[in-house]
């Protein structure tokens, strides 16, 4: 009897898994994080079964490990993220994201009168709620809510 | 202050809203000065405010400063295509301050960041007027004697109206009580009152006027606009019940001045005009007082 063909994804030697991202937001998390220009290994899986999410999102990056404020910048579209940090094939840390004080370029500004729609500006944001996330924008000084979040 | 950007109400401490004041007062005295000779300050209207346009160049000009500029993008390389940041980072090298009114929400604290020189906001689209607001404390001050504990009333459009927005936050520096009339359609935003409600300020809202105006030391009138009508019969039936009248105005308190941003249109009824506790006239007038106090503690000079 032949062997039923089977593809599976090895775990990584030293890196970062990031686990627990929601489906819909996978290629967002890519996106924040440049995952898309860098040259590591990476192997992700989406539309995972998840008891907390529904349907999750996994990435798995090879030989690369964020700095904290880098990664704070996937909590508006994966605030429920886990890290797992790699070494030797062991788990040698867990982290989980935080939604950080401020936004810098990732977010839109939601009001169509705002500067940062019509020049080439870097969008900036306080962030006035971490709970239901709401950004006050820095230039039009309006807020955008977690329903209209927009990711550039 | 020196070298600073007023783009904000909130840029301001309340000491240093206060010095402005001081300053203002000392203008009020003696208005024509040299101070600004030899300096050129930047006009720069990428939409049309004759008001505070004149206002501002009014100041300058008294102050013995030269102003270049435009007042309408059309006659400007904006037009051209230009944008606002290369704008601004020409201009910056031409002048030694710069004025700038323009439709975008944002586009004051943007030029202040490319600005090599401080930039004042004169109004960027619905989100700031600073200038307006630290006219409106002057005259509030100045006919009450003092900014502490007072009685606030504003009338008209509260939803849209950028100004009682930034003079509402403003006077809750000195414990004001403030009272509300709207009507429904153009009440004062949720999130305005519920900063009151946390730092325990009093308010009030009335959808008509009453008697209750005699309880007023100030009453701020608006314009309510046609176009923030969806329904054009909502705007018919309000047109007429935020008009202020002479009639209405027999208890109110002796001291009560009545103010406005103008340009008024039906709001305030000409009849009003002679009475002694109508400002709005005066109110502008304060503004080239204020806005020379501001050019001269932005370039360092006062």
């Amino acid at each position: 009897m032949k062997e039923p063909k089977q593809m599976s994804v090895s775990a990584i030697e030293n890196g970062t898994v990031i686990d627990h991202v929601p489906a819909k937001n996978l290629f967002k998390v890519i996106q924040i994080l440049g995952l898309d220009r860098i040259d590591s290994q990476i192997t992700f899986g989406t539309n995972l079964e998840s008891k907390k999410l529904g349907r999750k999102a996994i990435i798995k990056i090879s030989g690369k490990f964020f700095e904290d404020a880098d990664i704070n910048r996937i909590a508006l579209v994966a605030p429920e993220a886990k890290l797992n940090i790699i070494r030797g094939y062991e788990v040698v840390e867990k982290k989980l994201v935080e939604v950080p004080d401020s936004i810098v370029g990732i977010a839109k500004c939601m009001n169509p009168k705002c500067i940062t729609n019509f020049e080439q500006v870097i969008t900036r944001f306080r962030v006035v709620s971490k709970k239901n996330v709401a950004l006050k924008c820095h230039y039009c000084e309006k807020i955008t809510t977690q329903e209209n979040l927009q990711i550039i | 202050m020196k070298n600073r950007s007023l783009v904000s109400i909130d840029d301001f401490s309340t000491e240093e809203m206060i010095k402005i004041l001081d300053l203002a007062e000392e203008f009020e005295k003696k208005p024509v000065r040299k101070l600004l000779e030899g300096k050129v300050i930047a006009t720069l209207f990428f939409e049309p405010s004759t008001r505070t346009r004149l206002s501002f160049e009014s100041a300058i000009n008294r102050l013995g400063g030269k102003i270049v500029g435009f007042s309408d993008s059309a006659t400007s390389s904006v037009s051209k295509g230009e944008t606002l940041h290369d704008t601004i980072r020409m201009v910056s090298s031409y002048s030694d301050l710069i004025v700038m009114r323009h439709p975008m929400e944002g586009s004051a604290r943007f030029a202040s960041e490319i600005a090599s020189v401080p930039v004042i906001n004169a109004g960027d689209g619905a989100n700031q007027h600073p200038t307006q607001t630290m006219l409106d404390l002057y005259s509030i001050r100045k006919t009450q004697g003092t900014l502490r504990d007072l009685n606030i009333f504003m009338v008209g459009d509260l939803k849209y109206g950028r100004t009682v927005h930034s003079l509402m936050m403003a006077m809750s520096r000195w414990n004001a009580t403030f009272n509300f009339i709207a009507p429904e359609e153009l009440k004062m935003p949720d999130e305005f009152k519920l900063y009151l409600e946390n730092i325990g300020l009093k308010y009030y809202e009335h959808s008509d006027f009453t008697d209750i105006i005699s309880k007023a030391d100030i009453i701020y009138m608006t314009r309510v606009q046609k176009e923030r009508f969806s329904d054009p019969i909502e705007y018919e039936k309000v047109k007429n019940v935020y008009v202020l009248r002479n009639s209405m105005l027999k208890n109110t308190k002796p001291n009560m001045r009545i103010l406005h941003p103008l340009p008024r249109v039906n709001e305030i009824h000409i009849d009003v005009d002679s009475n002694p506790k109508a400002y709005y006239f005066e109110q502008a007038l304060n503004g080239v007082f204020t806005r020379q106090a501001i050019l001269c503690s932005l370039l360092g000079i006062k």
